[in-house]
Parts: structure tokens; sequence; C-alpha cells
């Protein structure tokens, strides 16, 4: 475990070079979504038909968790996506890795626990917009936190894999428009699953990210169920559990010849 | 004293080709040991497979008396490795590039700024120290990478072509630095195909070609054995080499035909040279020089070496 965290040393090293530039936007991105959404949309919402559709709740309250799972995922896609493949297409910082004590388990564990802290980071930037923005209300809310990190965690994952797997970045421009974008919006983070035709909702309640928003939703909401909770927790496990078995034997494919 | 590196019937398959065919190597400690090859001769990757990067395909392999295939971290531990590609991060600094470095081998930080310092100066980048990689030159990339290797203090440096793509300055920049290496105790194996820089660098070397070794031995001991003392070389007009081969046969122990000139191997060049001025041959030019690596490569594989 040590080994890996001088791999994690390294990624954070590198983002100790960017990461003042991207603090105003990681906070204006949530703060622009839920004013327009929450209080722009959620004004026609919430005078309508659809607050009872929402269980009583304000439209701001029922997105806010949704976004803030949502967020996670995209953030973990990203992460996983261009800089693992240029770690070993581009910049080679793996191989430069490999070639010290290293080893390749190290490798994959220290970028995801990279990963995971990136996420980690937008969640709780998340938590705090939405909770001055008055959309949780529950002290529970705080645990949104770690179903933004099951979330991350089961995208990034296969991510991955499939950056370590593909030979060009092509692939990710096809796995952001028909993988990841389909998720962000039929999975219940904007409006839910329900109101989707009948024959697609088993799809839309099969993906992490609807299992990650509801798990948040229910923290936010302080409406706990110890029975979801573990369905939840459960099965953004099992993908995280079958993502990084994945990973691990594309990293030893295309990184051990 | 046994041998730091040990390889006997090393073989590196990819598929079904083979990369490397059943190579035998052993090298001591304290030496500097070069192999040389054209392009595709299984260089790097006998190299990754010492560096305990590549599995083995077959045959067995011992780097400091351990199996790369059980022990790869720890042998890792104890090497330096200067891979092919420079595999820097252009995007940080001099400086964090070795730190970083360092930190993969567990060693604290500290330790690591003062030997950082060390190493920026004894490749003479200290001035470089906080530009970001991408703004160096490929010399200076190439002395980075080499402090680089040397962060961990390895008792085994692995350089896979260490000159390759430098202009002279720099070159001799790097060799000045390896001999420094070779004095304080630092066991080196390099690839190269600079023959040159196998006569000054190696004590010992082997030359390899598709995946074999051709032959091997000092610099000197291969240039006893497979090539004379002096080479007289003739540059005639395209298309008549073989015509005026046969011509001066005689006046050699052995003549080789390339392209572009007619190589006379002789213990006296300028003997020869003039008996072939004698007989009025006169080719547009003519030069007497000592036999090289070259020569031996050319005599082993029937190719010359130059890029
Ligand atoms: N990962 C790989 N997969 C398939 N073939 C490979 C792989 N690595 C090397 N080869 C092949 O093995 C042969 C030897 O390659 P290697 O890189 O060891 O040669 P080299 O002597 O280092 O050459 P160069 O001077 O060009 O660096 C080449 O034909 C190369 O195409
Ligand atoms: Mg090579």
């Amino acid at each position: 475990m040590d080994t890996a965290l001088r791999a994690l040393e390294y990624w954070l090293l590198s983002y100790k070079r960017t990461w003042r530039g991207t603090i105003v936007s990681s906070f204006l991105v949530p703060f622009l979504y839920l004013a327009a959404m929450g209080f722009g949309l959620g004004s026609f919402i919430n005078a309508g038909a659809g607050r009872a559709a929402l269980g009583g709740q304000t439209y701001l309250q029922f997105i806010a968790p949704g976004l803030l799972a949502a967020t996670a995922m995209q953030t973990a896609a990203f992460e996983s996506s261009y800089p693992v493949m240029g770690s070993w297409k581009w910049i080679k910082t793996y191989y430069a890795m490999l070639a010290t004590p290293l080893r390749v388990s190290d490798v994959l564990i220290g970028h995801l626990l990279f990963v995971a802290f990136r996420v980690l980071m937008t969640s709780m930037v998340y938590l705090v917009v939405i909770t001055v923005f008055g959309a949780v209300s529950s002290p529970w809310g705080v645990l949104a936190i770690v179903a933004g990190l099951l979330t991350g965690l089961s995208v990034a994952t296969p991510t991955f894999a499939l950056a370590v797997r593909s030979e060009r970045d092509t692939v990710f421009s096809m796995y952001f428009r028909f993988a990841i974008l389909p998720m962000f919006l039929f999975s219940g983070a904007f409006f839910p699953v329900s109101q989707l035709p009948v024959v697609v909702q088993p799809i839309a309640y099969a993906t992490p990210l609807w299992h990650g928003v509801h798990l948040a939703r229910m923290f936010t909401e302080g409406t706990l169920s110890p029975g979801w909770i573990a369905v939840n927790v459960g099965y953004l496990c099992l993908w995280i559990a079958a993502g990084t078995w994945w990973a691990a034997r594309a990293f030893r494919r295309r990184l051990v010849t | 004293m046994g041998a730091l590196i040990e390889a006997r019937g090393l073989t590196k398959r990819f598929d079904s080709f083979v990369a490397v065919a059943g190579i035998d190597v052993d090298v001591f400690r304290g030496e500097v040991f070069g192999f040389l090859g054209p392009n595709g001769a299984g260089k790097s990757s006998t190299m990754r497979m010492i560096g305990c990067v590549s599995p083995v395909s077959s045959g067995t392999l011992r780097v400091l008396g351990m199996d790369p295939a059980v022990d790869g971290p720890r042998i890792r531990a104890r090497l330096g490795v200067c891979p092919q590609e420079n595999w820097l991060d252009e995007e940080l600094t001099v400086r964090e590039n070795l730190l970083i470095y360092g930190r993969y081998f567990g060693l604290p930080r500290r330790t690591l700024a003062d030997r950082a310092a060390e190493l920026l100066a004894f490749v003479q980048l200290t001035d470089k120290a906080d530009a970001q990689v991408a703004d160096l030159s490929g010399g200076m990339k190439r002395r980075l990478t080499i402090a680089r290797a040397l962060v961990n203090e390895p008792e085994i440096m692995l350089l896979d072509e260490p000159t390759t793509g430098l202009d002279p300055q720099a070159r001799h920049l790097v060799w000045d630095r390896l001999i420094q290496l070779r004095q304080e105790g630092v066991t080196l194996v390099l690839t190269t195909h600079y023959m040159d820089e196998a006569e000054q660098l190696c004590d010992r070397l082997v030359v390899m070609d598709g995946g074999t070794i051709v032959a091997e031995g000092s610099p000197l001991d291969l240039i006893r054995a497979h090539a004379t003392r002096e080479v007289v070389e003739l540059r005639f007009v395209a298309g008549r080499q073989q015509a005026l081969a046969a011509e001066v046969a005689d006046l050699a122990d052995r003549v080789e035909v390339l392209p572009d000139r007619v190589l006379l191997y002789t213990q006296d060049g300028d003997a020869a040279a003039n008996a072939v001025h004698q007989r009025g041959l006169s080719p547009p030019g003519i030069l007497v020089r000592r036999s090289s690596l070259e020569d031996v490569f050319l005599r082993l594989t029937g190719r010359t070496l130059v890029d």
C-alpha cells in the first residue's frame, strides 16, 4: 500500500500545478446548475403538477443530490480517460514508474486513489453549494459525499480498463456521447426514472449512477432506508470490484510485455 | 565473485516472433558492458528483461543474484534505468522530475533535496533546475534522464542508446559523465549503434544481430579477431566498384565492396595505397585508416551499421 501511495504522490504533484486555476470554476459550475435548474426550471415545476411527482419536495431539493452524484460520475469518467491513456501512450508516466520498485498494481491503485481524491473534492464542493442553497434537509446529508465517491469509483474503474485497452483516444468521444451523457441525463438525477417509458426503465435502474443518485438523495432528504442503502452501496461496490478486476487485467496486458 | 548479470539461453518472444534468441551474457561488477547492434537487433528487448519490466520468455536470468520473476521490485530498487525514450514529465520542472522519481524508491524528501542538487550539478543542469522539461534541448533531457536514473544510487545502470540523436558536443558531455560513473564503481550496461561509442566506453561488448550474439570481447579483441590492422577506403565512380575490386584484390588480405566504396583490409595501409596508385587506378578518393568496430560488424553481418 505504501508503494501505491508513492504513485499517488506523482498525481498530487502534477495536480498542484493546476488546481488553483480550477478552484473558481469548481464552485461556479454547481452554482450555475443549481441557479438555472433549481430556481429557474424549478419555479415551473413547483407551481405545476411536478411537485406531487417529486413527493412534495421542491425541484431544487430533488436535483441537488442528483447533480452531486452525476457530477461525481463525470469527474471520474474524465479523470480516468485521457489522463490514463496519456500515461501509457503519450507521456508514458506508467513506464517510468515501472522501472522503479513500483509494481503494476501500485501504478493502478495509485492513480485510482488520485481519481478518488478528485471525486471527493468535487463532491465536497457540491455539498457546500447545495447546503448554501438550502437543498439539504438532514445532517445525514454529509454522507452524500460517500455516495459521490462510490459513484465515481464505479465509473472510474471500468473507464481505466477502457483507457488502457483502447489503442486510440477516439474511443472516448463515443464513450462520453453514448455512455456517460445518456447516463447523466436519464439516471434519475433530473427527473424520476418512473417518468421514462416502461421498457427502458430497467436500463436506467441498472446504471451505477441511478444507485448513486438514489443513495445521495436518501442522505440529503434524511429518508434513510437500511434496505435501500444496502442495495445501493452493494451494487456500487460490485461495479467497483468488477471494474478494478478488469482494469488490473488490462494494465497487466498493456504494461507487461 | 559471481556475475552481477547472468543470462543463459535468454529468450524473448512476442507471440511467434523471436526478438531475442537464446543469448548468454555475463556482466561483472565495475565493468562497462555494451550491446552493439542495428535497429531491431533485440537490444532494448534484452535491456527490458534485465531491467525486470519484461518477463523472460525462456532461459534463465539472474540480476544481482536474484530472479526477476520473483524479486523484480527488489532488483529494480538497485538499478538505474535510462530508457531509450526518456519518459520525463514535460510539464513538471527539472527538479520535480528528480524528486518524484526518488519518491518512487521511497527515499525521504530531505535526502532527495540534497541528492537532486548534487545530481543536477553532476549533469550540469543546475541553472535549469526550475525550468519546465518541455523547454529543454534533447541533450539536456537526456542528461536529466541520466541524473534521474542515479537518484537511488544504483549498483547497475542500464542505458539504452544514451546518446542517440545528440549532437557531438552533447554526446561528449554524456560520455564524460559515464566515464566518471565508471570510475566511481558503477557497473554500466549500455546499448548503442555507434561504433565509436562502443570503442570509447566499453570494456567488453557483444555484437547483436537478429536476436543473437554474433561476436563478443573487448573492442580491441574484436578488431584483432575480425579485421586487419588498417583499412584502405577507395572511392570510385559508382558502378565501377566490382571491376576495380578484382584489380586490387591481391593487394589486401580481404576486399569488401560497398555501394559507394571498396575497402581493402591489410596490415599496412600506406603500402597498399601506394600500390593502387602505381597501377594507375587513381580513384577519386582514397583514405587510409585504422580498422574499427564498423569493420568488425561488416565482416560479421555483411552489412554496414550506419543509420
Ligand atoms: N512489444 C513488442 N511487441 C512485438 N514486437 C516487439 C515488441 N518490442 C519489440 N518488438 C520487436 O522485436 C524486435 C527487436 O526490438 P528491440 O526494440 O529489442 O530492438 P533494438 O535492438 O532495441 O532496436 P533499436 O535500435 O531500433 O532500438 C523488433 O523487430 C521489434 O519490432
Ligand atoms: Mg532499442
